[in-house]
């Protein structure tokens, strides 16, 4: 059967399993939309900006753990995908981007709209293709869809000359690929295992700290086997959050620069470190020389490159998560360990960090809170990048599996909202909240029309607090309170969302919280409300840049002074 | 910082030396010399790159590098036994009375002269590195006009490949072993 390029795309994601593509049409993608309603099943979201199309894809596939798919034109459309790209790549999350290109005889000539896309990506992309033939579009599509979804997933761009998009060629799809060079390595090897198994048997004082690795690999009832089993307290990174019930007695919340004391007094405390599907991100570490001083480090991880990158690793597993833990599991003894988990709960009363304090005003904290309340924990939540995106991670607790999608890896203020609509038209049936802050929803706020158009129900609850206030709050602790370029003047969000064409209400009194959360979910379309709260809030507990896990501070107490604030001079230079 | 021989077996396909030049750019590694050509295996090239770099950051790389699809295998072949040559055509300042001079230099080495012309000659001359430098140093004196080197090639000596393209045939009864 001779089809077109264009056609062939579009054969190759029906078989691909693709339900829908998020994207924005220009010149060198016409062809290829042109064909789109000869494919009913592939159904076209239409974004205001391409970096909405890739994160909106990359919230899709978090939240449906299949691979997302965005479209774009060539040149400014490829290049708006960037960021979103790069925010999928380093966050591990599977999308495959299709951009348009100029015809095969104008690449090179810096024609209109043209742009070394495949180049540009090249970093930041699990692995690209530059179309140069029709015939090899059934191949390179199995292929990408392969490489995205397997191994360590990532993000997968298929740039399409726009000649070769109406090019006719016989379509054959294979059934598997040739590669013989790619194989990831799923099981881990027994003698690690073995080795592993020994340590944490032998443990006194062991810690699991768990990422995203454990959500891709859905391994929630073989970790949670482990955890009980041989009642080993588990902490998550950011990205590890829902992972694992987080009213289980033996979970102890997040680590890192935000995470919760108790947290990271265990790490630092604990003789024995299982770390399994993360990556020992400089936020989580904190100061690496000084990570879990007195502890043995197992590391489990698909990404042999990731062994050893960041901290000395005794034992390191290779492979699949699920896969792994089944063998670990059979092989770890039932152990009561009284006295750690008793610490740990001592810990825990003495240093709550997520007790929100009585205010007047309203505090970001509560709102986050009762969002919980009123969901019922139920909801999958999505944040932008910043303070809100800190207290979204403290302040809810996630025990349904796979409900806290976030930026981690490369803090990508504005992921929030197309993320969300992207979360949202995966799993329909769920309620998707935004948790956004006044600044980070600025960077992507025209995707409101895209909710609207496509009536895409998400809430998006607005902690607005006049400031990037994240920022703010590193200004305020380290840069002597000198605040440059961080008041923001923003808009009434409920005149613009009405504008937009959607429903809002704007909150000014803590009363009136939990009722505006109650009318949004009783809306059946999408809905904002603009939260105004405590302008100069800051996120508690903090590691700050430079120092240790155990050098977290906490809350002031009411009345008490705040801590001296060190001058940004005095600090180390790690990664301020 | 000490000197590493990387070999790489990659898939002969537009974009991997770039890929592969990139990642090493990334952690500011600079790259001494880089020689790219067919491998044994159709559609597969061998690569040798020499780099200089602390071995846990060469190590990191190598990882990096082993995750590109493109890339089969990479291995780090510093200190192993290996033979490695370098070839270099060397342009050579020569009047009548330095000509015969230059061609016994030229002898000792076991090198070519490959062109005369009446004010130069060129010589090719292949070997490791040291031998290379040597000659170069000897004819300095004479004075170099041109000068090409290829980067350094290397294979291990003996059966041992460190990378293994296809597995060995498995005897009967026998588990594979890797």
């Amino acid at each position: 059967m001779k089809l077109t390029g264009a056609q062939m795309i579009g054969e190759s994601l029906v078989k691909e399993g693709v339900e829908v593509i998020f994207g924005i049409l220009g010149g060198s993608v016409l062809p290829l939309y042109d064909v789109l309603p000869q494919y009913p099943q592939l159904r076209h979201i239409l974004v205001r900006h391409e970096q909405g199309a890739a994160h909106a894809a990359d919230g899709y596939a978090r939240a449906t753990g299949k691979v997302g798919v965005c479209f774009a034109t060539s040149g400014p459309g490829a290049t708006n995908l960037v960021t979103g790209i790069a925010n999928a790549c380093l966050d591990s999350v599977p999308i495959v981007a299709i951009t348009g290109q100029v015809a095969r005889s104008f690449i090179g000539k810096d024609a209109f709209q043209e742009v070394d896309i495949t180049g540009i990506t090249l970093p930041i992309t699990k692995h690209n293709y530059l179309v140069m033939d029709a015939a090899s579009i059934p191949e390179i599509v199995k292929e990408a869809f392969h490489l995205a979804r397997t191994g360590r997933p990532g993000p997968v761009l298929i740039d399409l000359p726009r000649d070769v998009q109406i090019e006719q060629a016989e379509f054959n799809y294979p059934s598997k690929i040739n590669r013989p060079s790619y194989k990831p390595t799923l099981k881990g090897h027994p003698a690690q295992i073995k080795k592993a198994a020994k340590l944490i048997n032998e443990a006194k004082k062991p810690v699991i700290i768990a990422g995203r690795g454990v959500t891709i690999s859905a391994a929630f009832a073989e970790l949670k086997e482990l955890v009980e089993q041989a009642q080993i307290p588990l902490i998550t990174t950011l990205l590890g959050i829902s992972c694992f019930p987080e009213s289980h007695v033996l979970s102890y919340g997040m680590l890192g620069m935000h995470g919760m004391a108790y947290a990271n007094m265990a790490v630092d405390a604990a003789d024995l470190i299982i770390a399994i599907g993360m990556r020992f991100d400089d936020r989580a570490t904190a100061k690496v020389s000084a990570f879990a001083p007195h502890a043995n480090v197992i590391h489990i991880d698909i990404d042999p490159a990731e062994i050893g990158k960041n901290v000395r690793v005794d034992v390191p597993i290779v492979g699949d998560v699920k896969t792994v833990l089944k063998e670990l599991n059979k092989q770890v003894d039932s152990a009561k360990r009284i006295d750690w988990v008793r610490q740990l709960d001592e810990w825990r009363r003495e240093h709550p960090s997520t007790t929100i304090r009585d205010s007047r005003s309203i505090l970001p904290q509560y709102v986050v809170r009762q969002i919980y309340e009123v969901t019922k924990g139920e909801a999958i939540i999505v944040t932008g990048v910043g303070q809100h995106q800190m207290w979204a991670a403290q302040h809810y607790w996630y025990d349904k599996p796979n409900t806290f999608i976030s930026s981690g890896g490369l803090g990508t203020m504005g992921f929030g909202l197309p993320a969300a609509i992207g979360a949202k038209v995966g799993c329909p049936d769920s309620t998707v909240w935004c948790i956004d802050g006044d600044g980070s929803l600025q960077m992507t706020i025209q995707e409101l029309a895209t909710a609207v158009q496509d009536k895409v129900a998400v809430k998006i609850a607005v902690l607005h607090n006049t400031y990037l206030g994240m920022v703010r709050q590193w200004q305020e602790m380290f840069y002597g309170k000198r605040y440059v370029a961080t008041p923001l003047s923003s808009p009434n969000f409920v005149k613009i969302a009405e504008a937009y064409g959607l429903p809002g209400l704007r909150v000014e009194r803590r009363e009136e919280v939990t009722p505006a959360i109650q009318q949004a979910m009783a809306e059946p379309g999408p809905f904002l409300i603009d939260f105004i709260v405590e302008p100069e809030e800051n996120v508690y507990p903090m590691v700050p840049p430079g120092a240790a896990l155990y050098e977290v501070l906490e809350e002031p107490k009411k009345g008490a002074k705040p801590k001296a604030a060190k001058d940004s001079a005095k600090l180390p230079v790690s990664n301020i | 910082m000490p000197k590493h021989t990387i070999v790489a077996l990659v898939e002969d396909r537009p974009g991997v030396l770039d890929h592969m030049a990139s990642l090493f750019r990334r952690r500011g590694f600079n790259i001494e010399s880089i020689a790219v050509g067919h491998s044994e295996v159709p559609h597969l090239s061998r690569m040798t790159l020499v780099v200089n770099g602390a071995n846990t950051m060469v190590e990191q790389v190598r990882k990096q590098l082993d995750k590109v699809v493109d890339v089969v295998k990479v291995s780090d072949i510093t200190g192993d036994k290996v033979i490695t040559r370098e070839l270099a055509l060397i342009k050579v300042k020569a009047t009548s009375s330095s000509r015969s001079e230059i061609m016994q230099v030229v002898d000792i080495f076991r090198a070519k002269i490959v062109d005369v012309a009446a004010d130069s000659v060129t010589v090719e001359v292949t070997g490791d590195e040291a031998k290379i430098d040597s000659l170069l140093n000897l004819l300095r004196g004479f004075g170099i006009k041109e000068l090409a080197r290829t980067g350094r090639i290397a294979l291990t000596r003996g059966e041992i490949s460190p990378l293994p393209v296809k597995k060995p045939p498995k005897a009967k009864g026998q588990k594979a072993t890797k």
